[in-house]
């Protein structure tokens, strides 16, 4: 089955480029206590941001309520001008077990959102070709979910999350589940794929190394009501490697960083 | 030729394994009538019980009533399932309307379901169907709570990861929390299909009937026709372990994914 990416990219995806995300005044209550009060945000598009904060302060309840799972009490929230019903959102549970689908094998759950979006057999078996060519995937995609390492399995969730070739990719603590090496792992195919294809990525960690290597922008969140303590910015070149943990701009924006949260987060 | 054998023998010894207890009984059975240690007339011999089982099933009468039983209790288990299954989904799918049913659930839940027999008999009559009913309300309610608990304990994960990726609310039904649900649907109609036989054969014994194995037992033990009796009970012994290993088998064949 010889299908010509490109072509077959220009098609699917007539909006490359990904959009920018505004909040502006947010404000959103749980039982009666202030989570977000007038809370503003901007995330660039074609960046990695890393959203970094206190343990409840929020930064589930922030993705889930930029993605429309969970109502916001007030606030606007845009997406580079268009409805929130034209953008394509990709998210990756932290929980890989409770979020693939084990009646489905593997590859069936890449293939998911495609079929979910109406695209014919052909066009989904070329994309999922894709993506294992991209992810460089070394392992059977037709076994299911629960034969497969707990790597594997969330490497399998950012596919299907990259299936449709969403504007933005949300990530909620993706990595949090699994072990240091298939951590190691998947956040560099994250980085090349982010690389290759540009999409905008939101990713939620509780590791402030991992974050600042992986990020563009930092957002450093307080404890609740949540405000934004900081925006930091790390400019370093990609692909990051095992290298620039030791680059001495890393090493300060990390400390930086973590001074920031402690003052914040206490 | 050695393996062959080898694997002849091996099969043989995990079948004594495995049945041990059977053949252990069967020779305490045939023992204790052999030495006539209990009244022969409470007690037949193996060798005539599985005779009268052997003759029954080919031509006797035990055939034709073996078929009627099967037949009433599965179409009661068909109705439940149809029933069960589709207000199980609803009121799960409704926590508010379950939760303003919930007392009405669980107190037919408490009762038993031969308890109703009378109820059934006024309003379907004393002919067959009034037996279908009562075992399809009994296995029905078991069906419905487990089909309704499965839906409302779906994880919302994977419904949240269906509708990020844009499926239509209907689609998540079916592409998701139907699944979701199977394992618990299927332990409900693993738990009909018992019950729905129990409550069949007990309304064949008290519920005037001239058929069925529930009758064929008590009319057997009326004539003091021990071997027929006996061998009634193990037809029907063999019935519900049939249709308990039939469902077990669709189930670890279909929800490959349980308990992982
Ligand atoms: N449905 C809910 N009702 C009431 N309070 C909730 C609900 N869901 C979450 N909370 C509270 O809202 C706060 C934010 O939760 P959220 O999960 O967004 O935090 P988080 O920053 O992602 O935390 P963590 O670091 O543990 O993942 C927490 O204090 C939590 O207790
Ligand atoms: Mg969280």
């Amino acid at each position: 089955m010889k299908v010509n990416y490109l072509e077959h990219q220009t098609k699917v995806n007539p909006h490359q480029t990904g959009l920018d995300i505004s909040v502006s005044g947010l404000t959103k209550y749980l039982d009666g206590k202030p989570l977000y009060e007038d809370f503003d945000l901007h995330i660039s598009s074609q960046k990695i941001t890393c959203i970094f904060g206190p343990n409840g302060c929020g930064k589930s309840t922030l993705l889930n309520m930029i993605s429309g799972l969970v109502p916001i009490d007030s606030g606007q929230l845009s997406f580079g001008g268009k409805p929130r019903s034209e953008v394509s959102l990709g998210y990756v549970f932290q929980n890989y077990r409770d979020a693939l689908f084990p009646w489905l094998r593997a590859i069936q759950n890449i293939e998911y959102p495609l079929l979910s979006a109406g695209f014919s057999r052909l066009k989904r078996r070329a994309r999922v070709e894709e993506l294992i060519h991209q992810f460089n995937v070394g392992f059977d995609l037709s076994r299911y979910p629960y034969e497969l390492s707990g790597g594997q399995q969330q490497l399998v969730s950012i596919m299907r999350a990259l299936a449709t070739r969403p504007h933005v990719l949300f990530l909620d603590e993706p990595f949090s589940a699994l072990d240091y090496e298939a951590t190691l792992a998947i956040r560099d195919k994250l980085q090349d794929v982010f690389v290759e294809t540009g999409v905008t990525i939101v990713m939620i960690s509780h590791d402030l190394e991992e974050a600042v290597y992986l990020a563009d922008h930092i957002l450093l969140l307080t404890k609740r009501p949540t405000r934004i303590a900081e925006r930091v910015v790390f400019n370093a070149s990609r692909p990051r490697t095992l290298e620039t943990l030791s680059d001495p701009e890393f090493v300060r924006i990390k400390a930086h960083s973590l001074e920031v949260f402690r003052r914040e987060a206490s | 030729m050695a393996k062959a054998k080898l694997h002849f023998s091996s099969g043989v010894s995990s079948f004594l394994i495995a049945n041990t207890g059977t053949l252990l009984i069967l020779l305490i059975w045939w023992v204790v009538t052999a030495l006539q240690l209990i009244n022969p007339v409470l007690l037949p011999s193996p060798v005539a019980t599985f005779v009268a089982l052997w003759e029954g099933m080919a031509g006797g009468g035990l055939l034709l009533d073996f078929w009627l039983t099967l037949y009433r209790s599965l179409y009661a288990f068909v109705i439940a399932a149809v029933l069960g299954i589709q207000i199980g989904i609803l009121l799960g799918a409704n926590e508010n309307l379950y939760r303003s049913f919930e007392f009405l659930i669980d107190f037919f839940r408490s009762t038993p379901a031969t308890a109703m027999f009378p109820l059934f008999l006024v309003v379907f009559g004393i002919g067959d169907f009034s037996k279908v009913a009562v075992a399809a309300f009994a296995g029905g309610l078991v069906i419905f709570f487990n089909v309704a608990y499965g839906v409302m304990n779906t994880r919302k994960t994977r419904i949240m990861a269906a509708r990020i990726m844009g499926t239509p609310r209907w689609r998540v039904f079916f592409d998701v929390i139907f699944f979701e649900t199977l394992p618990q649907t299927f332990i409900g109609l693993r738990t009909a299909i018992s019950l729905t036989l129990v409550v069949i054969i007990v309304a064949e014994m008290f519920i005037g009937s001239t058929n069925g194995m529930g009758q064929r037992i008590i009319d057997a033990q009326q004539v003091f026709d021990m071997p027929d009796m006996y061998a009634s009970i193990i037809a029907t012994g063999i019935m519900g372990y049939g249709l308990n290993q039939l469902f077990l088998l669709t189930e670890n064949k279909f929800i490959h994914w349980k308990g992982r």
